[in-house]
């Protein structure tokens, strides 16, 4: 009993202090819930003839209860249970995250199939391949590939840009 | 009948279909070897593609990709230690000890033997059942099929992976977000935030391929430094008559065992395997040679996880309540195709689903004939570095999402899920109920408003109904099982 005790007010405390992920998700789990049932506020009602047993807030409303609710089961869980802490994620995880954000800046503004070897290149030297030359004809040969068999075989236009451009003219 | 039969031959008769189930199954069993794919990933990342395939031609390549993927993920648990997939991994228990014993052919012998036998055991299952569950959901109302689809969801707190709240948690997400769009009955625009893309809803696609390769992308972006030492291995040995009359019973049990879990909703590979395992250790004669590379335990698991496919496409083709992560995306396929599974599908297209019946008893032979004689080819693909082969796989769910409605948004959307996977994933949660929640949505949301029409709103009235009150007990059941489970532990 004691020993639930101690964990109990060391978590609490950890939480506190050092704003722990799991702790920072159950607060988003909570703030997505305020949000979105906030939002279902300004749903247009129908009039009961047209509504179809229930109004179309109803339905979801009653979903985001139900998640809010079995958040504050995981709440409750988090405070009460011992759990293996989560190891820091390694500096190539946030490289990743940049490299996807560099993927949906450039394929959005300057050409989506740069962007597909840009973004093929920084992951797979990130990654740890050292051969500069396998990893640039990589990163350019398969979005080649895979371009032109969508382009001829399935008859897919993919949206201009500075090299897309270049291939359609 | 006779016609059935002959619908069931479908897949080699016409060179087409054949030549598709041929590439499923080498596409299926690649996906399995590789460490982090697996056939759900590989249908997330194929489903695009089937686009322009006939839907039979399509469904077939995403069920021999299921097939064949689950026992390819055997290869892997045994020569590296790493299950290509989660339904292999307790085969690695076993498997891998057996292989550094210098078994290894012997071990995969056995996995190969044991999968194609599961799998076949579990298409006659489906044969048999599936037509049947269908002929009682035929006097399915709306209420019933609103039970239903509660007892599909509460299923994936009872056995599924991972903490039954979480999965909960995740499965009312998934439903959620079905609710984005315009509503089906009124057309209320519903979280559309004045963005003309979200009034058409959330599509299937960039959720499946955020969810599982793009999440999944992420995670192995925090395993880049592992390294795996693959086991040497000649060639793949059949059991031996000593080996086939000492596993034989457990096959039999797997079997069994596999294509009940399957045919449970949201339950699938994963659970069959460990289920099959432990069962199989506990009826072995030698239970104290398990996890030293007992050979009753490698086909114990590997036959339970191939059972549970044909198990799991029960009531997915019978119900639309998908039976695993795997049909799941099968069914997107379908639902993508136009094609709405159920009782209604089995009287108006029978050559469909029995082409799809035959097209799986064939992929197990396939498999097996590739595995046998290709296994050690195979093995070499977990050779390829995940910093060469993780990139590829980035182009081809960006074009694969980009190519449905050519609209750049879904490849945003994809990102945006395939972040959200990762945290979740991260967190213990699983994405798979948030697929299953995203596939019931409608049909929960659709049958519990024409119920409560029918019902005058009185919600009581649903208790009224036999079928409704059976599945809401086996829904309870559902729900409290892993704290009974629990208890009884304690």
């Amino acid at each position: 009993m004691n020993k639930v005790k101690v964990l109990k007010k060391g978590r609490f405390n950890a939480a506190l202090f050092s704003l722990n992920p799991e702790f920072l998700l159950l607060l988003f789990i909570y703030l997505f819930c305020i949000a979105t049932y906030t939002s279902s506020l300004y749903f247009d009602e129908v009039p009961p003839i047209l509504m179809r047993g229930i109004q179309p807030a109803t339905f979801p409303k009653g979903l985001i209860v139900l998640i809010a609710f079995l958040n504050s089961i995981l709440t409750y869980l988090y405070f009460t249970t011992k759990t293996a802490s989560n190891k820091n994620l390694p500096r190539i995880f946030y490289k990743t995250i940049f490299g996807l954000f560099v993927f949906v800046f450039v394929s959005h503004f300057i050409d989506l199939f740069l962007a597909l070897i840009i973004f093929s290149f920084l992951i797979s030297y990130w990654w740890g391949e050292k051969n500069i030359l396998l990893i640039l004809s990589l990163s350019i040969i398969f979005p080649i590939v895979v371009f032109v068999l969508f382009e001829v075989v399935l008859g897919l236009r993919f949206p201009s840009g500075i090299l897309t451009n270049l291939y359609y003219n | 009948m006779t016609e059935n039969f002959l619908y069931m031959l479908a897949p080699i008769m016409n060179g087409k279909i054949f030549l598709i189930l041929l590439l499923g199954t080498l596409f299926g069993l690649i996906l399995g070897v590789l460490p982090g794919l697996g056939p759900t990933t590989g249908g997330a990342l194929i489903l695009p593609f089937t686009m322009t395939l006939e839907p039979l031609s399509a469904i077939i390549l995403l069920t021999s990709i299921y097939c064949a993927g689950t026992y390819g993920g055997a290869i892997t648990a045994i020569l590296i230690n790493t299950p290509g997939t989660p339904a292999a991994a307790a085969t690695c228990l076993d498997g891998y000890p057996l292989a550094q014993k210098g078994e290894a052919a012997r071990a995969l012998g056995m996995a190969t033997f044991g999968s194609a036998f599961g799998g076949i055991f579990s298409v006659i299952v489906l044969v048999l059942f599936a037509p049947i569950l269908a002929n009682i959901a035929y006097e399915f109302g709306q209420p019933e099929y609103f039970a239903l689809a509660i007892f599909g969801l509460t299923m994936l707190a009872s056995i599924g992976e991972g903490s039954p709240v979480k999965n909960l948690l995740a499965g009312a997400f998934g439903i959620l977000l079905s609710t984005v769009g315009k509503d089906i009955m009124t057309s209320v625009d519903r979280f559309t935030f004045g963005v003309g893309q979200l009034t058409e809803g959330i599509g299937f696609i960039p959720v499946v391929v955020g969810l599982f390769a793009i999440s999944e992308m992420l995670v192995q972006s925090t395993l880049t430094n592992q390294i795996f030492k693959r086991v040497a291995m000649k060639a793949v040995k059949l059991p031996t008559k000593e080996d086939f009359k000492y596993c034989f019973k457990t096959i039999l049990r797997s079997s069994g065992i596999g294509s009940f879990i399957g045919i449970l909703p949201a339950e699938g590979g994963t659970v069959a395997s460990l289920i099959g395992y432990s069962e199989a250790k506990r009826w072995s004669k030698n239970p104290s040679k398990f996890g030293k590379g007992a050979i009753d335990g490698i086909a114990g698991a590997e036959t339970a996880n191939n059972s549970a496919t044909g198990g799991a496409m029960v009531p997915t083709l019978a119900l639309g309540i998908p039976g695993s992560a795997t049909t799941a995306v099968i069914l997107t396929g379908m639902i993508i195709h136009g094609l709405r599974p159920g009782p209604d599908l089995f009287k108006e297209q029978p050559e469909f689903l029995y082409g799809i019946f035959g097209s799986m008893f064939f992929a197990n032979i396939l498999f097996f004939i590739m595995g046998f004689f290709g296994a050690k080819l195979f093995a070499r693909i977990t050779l390829i570095p995940s910093r060469l082969l993780w990139p590829m796989i980035f182009v081809l769910s960006v074009c694969g999402t980009y190519s449905l409605n050519q609209s750049f948004s879904d490849v945003l959307l994809m990102i945006i899920f395939g972040v959200i996977g990762f945290v979740l994933r991260k967190f213990g949660f699983s994405v798979v109920p948030i697929i299953i929640g995203l596939i019931l949505g409608q049909l929960v949301e659709l049958t519990l408003r024409q119920s409560l029409v029918i019902f005058d709103g009185n919600y009581l009235l649903f208790f009224t109904r036999p079928i409704v009150v059976t599945f809401f007990v086996l829904s309870v059941i559902a729900l409290s099982f892993p704290y009974l489970k629990k208890n009884k532990q304690k």
